[in-house]
Formats: C-alpha cells, sequence, structure tokens
C-alpha cells in the first residue's frame, strides 16, 4: 500500500534559535489511517506539521507526499488540506465562497464548484448555512466549514492543527465524535495535532509522542500507555501520570489504576508485588477514589497516586497505612540513566 | 491623611486635557466658526465692519467662471489622486511587507515625503518642474524622449500643469496611505494568509480575494485621509503655480486664499472656503459607515 506521507530526518532550525524546533523526524503514515502529534506546546508537532502542509521549508531532511519528493514545492501542488487551529475562515465571504474558494484557485468551471461545495455541505450538515458568513456561525459549526473547506479538493491528506482547541468543553467532545466519523466516512490519511492527551488516545490510530522537537515514541494509543518508552512518555499520558518511583539500580513505574488493596486480590498470590501505602489525602473524582500517599516496599519512599474504581468498596482512611499488590506484569521499569524503559527487570 | 492635588483624578485629567482644549478652541473652532460667520457678510481687510449680506457671497462666486473652474478642479484634482494614491499606496504596502536587501533604506525614503511640510516639498517641485532647468527634462532629453532644445514647460501649460499638481499631491499622500494600508495588511491573521496559501491561490487571487478585501476598511480611511488633505490643501497649488496658467489650476482653497487674502476680500474668501463643509461632511459620514459595515473580523 502507498505511504501517503513519509518525512526523513526532517530538521527544523530557526533562525536565532540554538536547538531545532524539529530534530531529525522520521515518520511514515499508513494509507488511511488517524495520526495523531502529541506532545506538549513548543514540542515542534506544529512545525513538524506546517513542514509537511509546504508553509515552512525543512532546514533539512525530506519530505515525501505519495511517494514523491516535495521539499521546495508550493503548498498548492502537494494534494493535501489544512485545518487551521483557528480554522482561518475568510471572514468576508459566506460559507459557500469559503468552500468554493480552493475550487476556484484550481479554475474549476462554475457548476462543477457549486456541485461540489453542495456536495461537501451536506456530508458536513451545512447545507442551510451556505450563505451565513462565519461570523454567524457557532464555533463548531465554523469548524465543519473549515473541514468542508479542506474536504472540497478531495486531497490526499488532510493535517489537523489543533482543530478542537477553541471549543468549549461541551462541544469539543461534540467535535471529536463528528471528526472522527468524518473520518471513517472520506477514509483520507489524516495527521492530527494536538496536545491533549485525551484526543490522542480516543482519536489516534497511531500516536507519534513529541518532546523537543524529537519523537520519542510512535505506537497504538494502547501500547504507548501500556508500555511506554521512556519515562517523559510515562508521565505525560495518563491522568493521574505514571508512577515513578526510583529502585537500587532502576526506576520503577505503575499507573494509578493498576494497584489494589492487598484483601481484594486475597492472600498468597504468585506474581504479584505487595507494597505499601500511608494515606494523605483521598480525592473523590468521577466515582473513582484517587489515593494521594507515600508508598514503601517498591523502592525509596515516593509520593504517589492510586486510583481505585467505583466498583472497589474497601474502606481506606486517611492517615492510614494500607497495603497494597500489583501484578508483576503491570510494573514497568526505566533505566536510571537514560530514563529509556527496559523489556525486563535489569539486573 | 493628606491627600495632594495629584491625588484628585477628576482634577489631574481636567489639568491634562487643558492644553489640547485650549489649542483646538483658539486654532480651530474660533476660525472655522469666524469664517462661517464672515461668508455671510460684507467684511474686507479695508472695512472689517459686520453686515449681515446673507447668501451675496456665495451668489457671487458662483457666477464667477474662476470660482467653478477651481471647484470643478478641486474635484477632480481629488479624484485622480485619491485613484492614484490608493493603487500606488498598496503596491508600496506590500513591497514594505516583503523582505530584501535595504529595505529600511527603501522605507525610509518614501517616509521622508511625507514628514516633508507640503510648502516645502512644493518649492523642490517647482525646481524640478522649472521650465528651463528641470532635472526630468533633462533626463527625458538624455533618454532621447526630447530634443536637447526644447523644454515640457511643465508649469506653463493647462494640461502640463494639472498633472503636475496631481503628481505633487500623490507624491506626499502615498507614503502616509501606505502605512494606514500596511497597518491594515499587518492585521490579516497570518492563519488565512496560510489558508489562502494551502488551498492553492497564488500571488494575484490572493491579493484580489483575501488581501484586499480585508483591508477594505483601512483603505476607505486612507481614502478619507487623502480626500480631506487634498480638498482643503493650498499650499501646493499656491507654490507650484500659483494657479497658473491664467487660473487654470485654482482650487478652492488656493482660490479663498487669492480672494480673501491676496484680494482683501474677506466675505468672499471665506464663502469659498466653507463651500465645500457640507459636502466633506457628508462624504466623510458616508465613508465612515461604510467602514463600520465593512469591519467583517
Amino acid at each position: 500500500m502507498a505511504v501517503a506521507v513519509e518525512t526523513v530526518g526532517l530538521t527544523k532550525l530557526f533562525a536565532g534559535g540554538d536547538r531545532p524546533a524539529v530534530d531529525h523526524v522520521d515518520l511514515a503514515t499508513e494509507e488511511g489511517e488517524y495520526l495523531v502529534l502529541l506532545g506538549p506546546s513548543g514540542c515542534g508537532k506544529t512545525t513538524l506539521l506546517r513542514m509537511i502542509a509546504g508553509l515552512e521549508q525543512p532546514s533539512e531532511g525530506e519530505v515525501r507526499i505519495g511517494g514523491t519528493l516535495v521539499n521546495g514545492l508550493p503548498p498548492r501542488v502537494r494534494r493535501i488540506a489544512m485545518v487551521f487551529q483557528s480554522y482561518a475562515l475568510y471572514p468576508h465571504k459566506t460559507v459557500r465562497q469559503n468552500i468554493e474558494f480552493p475550487l476556484k484557485a484550481q479554475r474549476l468551471p462554475s457548476d462543477e464548484r457549486r456541485q461540489r461545495a453542495e456536495w461537501a455541505a451536506e456530508l458536513l450538515g451545512l447545507t442551510g448555512l451556505l450563505d451565513r458568513r462565519p461570523r454567524q456561525l457557532s464555533g463548531g459549526e465554523r469548524q465543519r466549514v473549515a473541514l468542508a473547506r479542506a474536504l472540497v479538493r478531495e486531497p490526499s491528506v488532510f493535517l489537523l492543527d489543533e482543530p478542537l482547541s477553541n471549543l468549549d468543553a461541551k462541544l469539543r467532545a461534540l467535535a471529536r465524535d463528528d471528526l472522527k466519523d468524518f473520518h471513517k466516512r472520506v477514509g483520507t490519511t489524516t495527521i492530527y495535532v494536538t496536545h491533549d492527551q485525551v484526543e490522542a488516545m480516543g482519536m489516534g490510530d497511531r500516536i507519534v509522542v513529541m518532546l523537543d522537537g524529537q519523537v520519542r515514541q510512535v505506537g497504538p494509543p494502547q501500547a504507548v500507555y501500556e508500555h511506554p518508552a521512556d519515562t517523559f512518555v510515562a508521565t505525560f499520558l495518563g491522568s493521574p501520570p505514571m508512577n515513578l518511583i526510583q529502585g537500587d539500580d532502576v526506576i520503577v513505574g505503575f499507573r494509578p489504576e493498576k494497584a489494589l488493596p492487598a484483601e481484594v486480590l486475597g492472600e498468597g498470590l504468585d506474581g504479584h508485588h505487595r507494597w505499601s501505602l500511608e494515606v494523605h489525602r483521598i480525592e473523590y473524582l468521577s466515582g473513582d477514589r484517587h489515593l494521594h500517599g507515600l508508598a514503601a516496599g517498591l523502592g525509596k519512599p515516593t509520593p504517589v497516586i492510586v486510583r481505585l474504581p467505583a466498583t472497589v468498596l474497601t474502606p481506606i482512611e486517611t492517615g492510614t497505612t494500607h497495603d497494597f499488590v500489583l501484578r508483576e506484569d503491570d510494573l514497568r521499569y526505566f533505566d536510571i540513566d537514560t530514563e529509556r524503559a527496559h523489556e525486563h527487570r535489569a539486573g | 491623611m493628606s491627600t495632594g492635588l495629584a491625588d484628585r483624578e477628576g482634577f489631574l485629567a481636567r489639568l491634562m486635557l487643558l492644553p489640547a482644549i485650549v489649542y483646538i478652541v483658539a486654532l480651530v473652532a474660533v476660525p472655522f466658526v469666524v469664517a462661517i460667520a464672515y461668508s455671510f457678510s460684507d467684511v474686507t481687510a479695508g472695512n472689517p465692519g459686520f453686515d449681515w449680506v446673507g447668501l451675496d457671497n456665495y451668489r457671487a462666486n458662483w457666477e464667477d467662471p474662476v470660482f467653478r473652474r477651481a471647484l470643478w478642479n478641486t474635484f477632480f484634482f481629488t479624484a485622480v489622486t485619491i485613484a492614484l494614491t490608493i493603487v500606488l499606496a498598496n503596491i508600496v504596502a506590500l513591497l514594505f511587507a516583503a523582505d530584501f536587501r535595504g529595505k529600511w533604506v527603501v522605507r525610509f525614503l518614501v517616509l521622508l515625503a511625507w514628514t516633508t511640510p507640503a510648502a516645502l516639498g512644493a518649492i523642490a517641485w517647482v525646481f524640478m518642474l522649472d521650465s528651463l532647468l528641470s532635472p526630468i527634462d533633462w533626463i527625458l532629453q538624455q533618454l532621447g524622449l526630447l530634443d536637447d532644445q526644447r523644454h515640457m514647460v511643465w508649469l506653463g501649460k493647462s494640461g502640463l500643469a494639472k498633472a503636475s499638481v496631481i503628481g505633487v499631491q500623490v507624491w506626499r499622500l502615498v507614503p502616509l496611505a501606505a502605512v494606514i494600508i500596511m497597518a491594515g495588511q499587518t492585521a490579516i491573521p497570518d492563519d488565512i494568509n496560510d489558508a489562502a496559501a494551502m488551498d492553492g491561490a497564488g500571488f494575484w487571487r490572493r491579493l484580489w480575494e483575501v488581501t484586499l478585501p480585508l483591508t477594505r476598511p483601512v483603505i476607505a480611511v486612507a481614502v478619507l485621509f487623502g480626500a480631506i488633505v487634498t480638498v482643503t490643501d493650498m499650499s501646493v497649488v499656491r507654490v507650484l503655480t500659483n494657479g497658473a496658467p491664467v487660473n487654470q489650476t485654482q482650487v478652492l482653497a488656493s482660490w479663498a486664499y487669492v480672494k480673501g487674502i491676496d484680494g482683501g476680500n474677506l466675505a468672499q474668501g471665506a464663502a469659498v472656503a466653507v463651500f465645500l463643509l457640507p459636502l466633506l461632511l457628508a462624504a466623510t459620514v458616508a465613508i465612515l459607515r461604510a467602514v463600520r459595515r465593512w469591519e467583517v473580523t
């Protein structure tokens, strides 16, 4: 199958920057996949996206689209479409004119433009809004117009730059469904940039976690969550994040929801690790209990968070010390110096 | 507890506004009211006694062919000046926005024309357009476009003199208009320009369909500024041609000066000066309302 987008050693050094904004990134999308670039702000994910779009020229490395080297080519010949964080609709044009604009730039005859704009508008539920101007639309409607404008050229790749961050929380959940549903119907390869792990986990076929211009891990959401490649990924994903405890020669990590009170599992189980938690504070969030406290028996005594699901009813009081167990399989080990993950517990 | 004068906010505000208010009242409001009053009187430099004469001055002016010529010239010069200014200012604004070597030198030189007082600039142009010494003639001669012994006599022929007046007005207005338009272009979000690039728009399509429509409000402001400055300016005509040849290049502002100050007929001069006030007011209101309608973002 054809690879839609590929980057080879892609690097961007801005004038006056002391380190590259994007640092030797090798990525390849699979046909039709939803690839999410995830990272804290300033990690280079938007710059990477803009280099793929052709809005930014790389300092080094290659961008290939559909197998063709596109370095130096302007955006319009790359057969890609982009949705901006601000949506960047043309405020003086109606919804119809906004959607038709890319087709006008392609010099399509007006009846064909009309037809395709109406097709795109229908696909995104904008038929009744075609004569409105952007300022007369809600945030969600604007986003759909931006999608329609991107869709109408039938690009081979969609680039989405934090398209949900301008929406309020309620609308964001709805818009996330819309986006995912839209992708299911058009099936076009999509690269999606976000700093929100919930969006990344919920929407991505694969997640690319970035920090300081470098790719730290690439993989399906579950794999990235369960088997973080390093301590950064371990603590960036998950809410609350993975607990990290300094051991003798290794860093031990476990997800807050993996620990259970000892009595829930009973005594003498094989392959389980028993430890104790001095509970300092209990937070009651969405039915789950978050226990903040000091862990002993896993390494140096360290503040950790344990997340007890609503189904675990064991009474636990603030100020007491309680025994917990963790399956050996749920423990993760990281090198003390490099902070990279070990496959097994190192000797 | 004691408080100083500076703690009394109302007092301080009034104190600081005072110089501006005195300035506006003394140099704008008073002459303005006096001019309107004079235009309905028979005041002359020799006989300052105020007698109400109603619309006599306006009637007399209207019957004067020079006044009509000046009125027409005012409209004509302003319209052509503004049209040329807006086109050139857009080009200059786009040049300012682009990145090239020596950009600041070009910016400095263009803005220089704006910082030069109109009268001073006009004096320089008197030399540039001199009937015998004109450097423009010399350049045309060197290029072989003009016989060595011949001269254009820029300011001596009606058509060329009018073109010269318009040329100098454009020269002096372009920098201001360019700065205004450049501010408007800078205010267009980067995302919009990026989106246009992604949508496949080339330079011209982006100019016509994105940049110009989005800068329309500031272009309208530039038109308004330019029109007011051109209509009310007397110094360029006064210095450049003084109305020559035979009042062919006279505009209302310069004709008001000739009548009222040179000729001493203060009443008629005032009537000439005040004549366009209602029209300018109406145009200003119309443009400002259009600007508000266009401000879509």
